[in-house]
């Protein structure tokens, strides 16, 4: 063994510095296809998600309320995942994340009702991805009035018969005017980081292999790790500006407002500029041409488009689809994006999220290490 | 006596082709030694497995006294090796393919070697040209330079002079001669005649087979043949009839005159009989390397096949 040496790293970093700068195409696509990327995605495709996950706070005990709650319950826009027992607590269950709505019955629902004086059941959104939401809302706005029909009757029906005896007020929050480029504009980060990165390392091995430098990297006591930390190197930085082109067009160009988490979110980041590198890195130890590596992180990328919600929002996706999402890495680094930038969030509301993305650059460069041929066999 | 190469029984398959055989070879420190044989004889394959970057599927041995299987590492350090195929990036300048040399080797003093080996190879003003952009000659000039920039104490090179013109050739030669002096062991593989006698010994492999072994006056010894030389007008043009004939292995022209082998001589004096006259003259000499090679390969054909 040699142990490691951080000159040796040092001299394959320089050595695809130097590669990178000379290969100016290739550099000026690296920064142009950010820019490219967000101004073509203006827009977002709309979608109708249903069985959207929803917290339900009642603060009485009524036959509204449960009618209110059965209603709900078979819906097939939403899925009643959680009681909550404070209005502190159902806050909190928006700001994670987990649940998209937060619907409360108030304490003095029914007797509001009976003296027709106003009556209001709250609804709060998670409105980060609109496009998610919008059917949903809708359906809410006339769902308790239909579920409601029948228990008006009697004692009530005089009233039932007339203008609506309550209403729906719906509070968006995050995203309070629906606009979709707040979703899809921090979601185009992880796309472009994924495209590009993955795509840059997959080559850069495979390069060698078929240029025939790699007999004579072989033959030198480089070892595995340090030509992976070598290369891998030049392409962080890369990312890195590409991240800081993106969220300054997205400051200044689609006013997205970013509302601070800066610490999970460099932390995502870095995590997953490492981990996308990598994983072009443990492509180009299975491919055998360039080619192959080129088709290998295309290969990688649909799913990341698709399956991420990205494209499609991730609670409309079936649960199969979804369970995918789960797997693929740009599902998690969006999340912590959208979070930190939308919403917010701090590292306590996003570590699960930190967490599959530290496991991911685990798992993969375990991968690429035992992956990687130390000979040419 | 202290053995700088140490390899037996070396054996190396790809698929169900078996490209090296049963190779062993020994070379002693500080000598050069010759590696020669026909295109896909396995040379490139055996030199791949001295530094590591092949396994042998069977054999064993040692270069600078390091096992080959498993302390590749530690040779890779102390060894130079010389890619056939230009494997240096050509994408990066003359000067960079050094230092980067350098700085995977954990050098001390790297400029001034870089600098040194600039100046050694003459290319001080082009030091920041594209590696890519040299001619081939000047390209295995650099190769040469990179691969015993670390002073490594065994070298193997692969066709290190192919496409490089006698000048330098020369240069070259004068120079893998004063390292050696010095303690340094050199494989080298050649299809050059002229190189196989500058070196120490060599060593011939047909096949996969390592069939001779030696100096080159053994070498050729070893093979029992026989030549003659016939000189007079349009000779050269007899060769294709000549070769022909019983007892003759091979007839070949060189310039004006015409070197025809064999190992059986009652054979071959009969079959030169009817040329025996004027304005032909015959002369027995010692076969050339090239004769004695040209012999090896057919020989080994027929064996093979
Ligand atoms: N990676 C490989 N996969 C399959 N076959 C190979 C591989 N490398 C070499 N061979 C085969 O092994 C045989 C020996 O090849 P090798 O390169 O060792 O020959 P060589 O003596 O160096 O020839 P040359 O003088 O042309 O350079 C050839 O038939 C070649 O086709
Ligand atoms: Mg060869």
């Amino acid at each position: 063994m040699n142990g490691f040496s951080a000159t040796r790293v040092l001299a394959v970093m320089i050595k695809e510095f130097k590669q990178l700068t000379r290969d100016r195409l290739t550099y000026a696509m690296m920064l142009a296809i950010p820019v490219v990327q967000l101004l073509l995605f203006g827009y977002a495709i709309n979608s109708e998600p249903r069985h959207l996950p929803t917290a339900l706070l009642v603060q009485e005990d009524s036959v509204f309320a449960r009618s209110i709650t059965a209603a709900l319950k078979n819906s097939a826009y939403f899925d009643l995942v959680a009681q909550a027992r404070t209005p502190a607590e159902l806050d909190e269950m928006v700001r994670r994340g987990e649940v998209q709505f937060a619907i409360t019955i108030p304490g003095d629902f029914t007797r509001r009702v009976a003296r027709g004086d106003q009556a209001q059941i709250l609804v709060d959104v998670d409105a980060t991805d609109p496009s998610a939401t919008g059917a949903a809302v809708a359906a809410l706005a006339a769902l308790p009035q239909q579920a409601l029909a029948n228990d008006l009757k009697g004692a009530l029906a005089a009233r039932g018969q007339a203008a609506p005896p309550f209403e729906v007020i719906v509070h968006r929050r995050y995203n309070p005017e629906a606009i979709t480029a707040y979703n899809i504009v921090p979601g185009l980060l992880g796309i472009i980081l994924s495209m590009t990165l993955v795509m840059m390392t997959a080559l850069s091995v495979t390069r060698e292999a078929e240029r025939g430098t790699m007999e004579s990297l072989l033959a030198t006591p480089v070892e595995p790790i340090e030509v992976m930390a070598g290369k891998l190197a030049p392409y962080v930085f890369v990312g890195l500006i590409q991240t800081a082109i993106i969220l300054l067009l997205a400051r200044f160009l689609f006013d997205v407002p970013m509302m601070g988490g800066w610490l999970g979110l460099s932390l995502g980041v870095a995590l997953f500029i490492v981990g996308s590198l990598a994983l072009g890195f443990l492509m180009s130890t299975v491919a055998r041409t360039q080619l192959q590596a080129m088709q290998m992180s295309m290969f990688y990328i649909l799913p990341s488009i698709l399956l991420s919600g990205f494209m499609f929002p991730f609670r409309g996706m079936p649960a199969w689809a979804q369970a995918i999402g789960e797997v693929v890495p740009v599902t998690h680094f969006l999340r912590v994006v959208r979070g930190a930038l939308l919403k917010g969030q701090g590292i306590e509301d996003m570590w699960r999220e930190l967490l599959a993305l530290t496991a991911f650059v685990c798992v993969v460069t375990a991968l690429a290490m035992a992956r990687y041929r130390r000979t040419l066999d | 006596m202290t053995l700088a190469i140490n390899v037996r029984g070396l054996n190396k398959s790809f698929g169900d082709k078996h490209v090296v055989q049963d190779v062993s070879l020994q070379v002693e420190e500080g000598k050069i030694c010759g590696f020669l044989g026909p295109n896909g004889s396995g040379k490139t394959t055996t030199l791949r497995m001295l530094c590591g970057l092949l396994t042998p599927d069977s054999g064993a041995g040692t270069a600078l006294g390091l096992d080959i299987i498993t302390q590749a590492n530690l040779i890779k350090r102390r060894a130079g090796y010389m890619t056939q195929k230009f494997s240096l990036y050509e994408d990066l300048t003359i000067e960079e393919n050094l230092q980067f040399s350098a700085r995977i080797h954990s050098l001390d003093r790297r400029k001034e070697r870089v600098d040194q080996a600039l100046e050694r190879l003459g290319l001080i003003e082009r030091r920041g040209q594209l590696a890519g952009s040299l001619s081939g000659g000047w390209k295995q000039r650099l190769a040469l330079a990179t691969a015993t920039l670390h002073e490594p104490k065994l070298l193997l090179l692969d066709e290190p002079t192919a496409g490089v013109d006698p000048k330098a050739r020369r240069t070259f030669w004068d120079e893998i001669h004063a390292l050696s002096a010095e303690g340094l062991t050199v494989l080298v593989s050649t299809h050059y005649m002229d190189e196989a006698e500058r070196c120490h010994e060599i060593a011939y492999i047909s096949y996969g087979r390592l069939i001779a072994r030696g100096t080159a006056q053994q070498v050729i010894e070893s093979t029992h043949l026989i030549t003659f030389n016939g000189e007079g007008p349009g000779i050269d043009r007899l060769s294709v009839e000549i070769g022909k004939l019983p007892g003759v292995d091979m007839a070949a022209p060189f310039g004006q005159s015409l070197h025809v082998s064999g190992v059986d001589r009652p054979a071959l004096e009969a079959a030169l009989a009817p040329y025996r006259r004027a304005p032909f003259k015959w002369t027995e000499v010692e076969p050339s390397l090239e004769d004695v090679f040209i012999r090896l390969m057919e020989t080994s054909e027929d064996n093979f096949k």
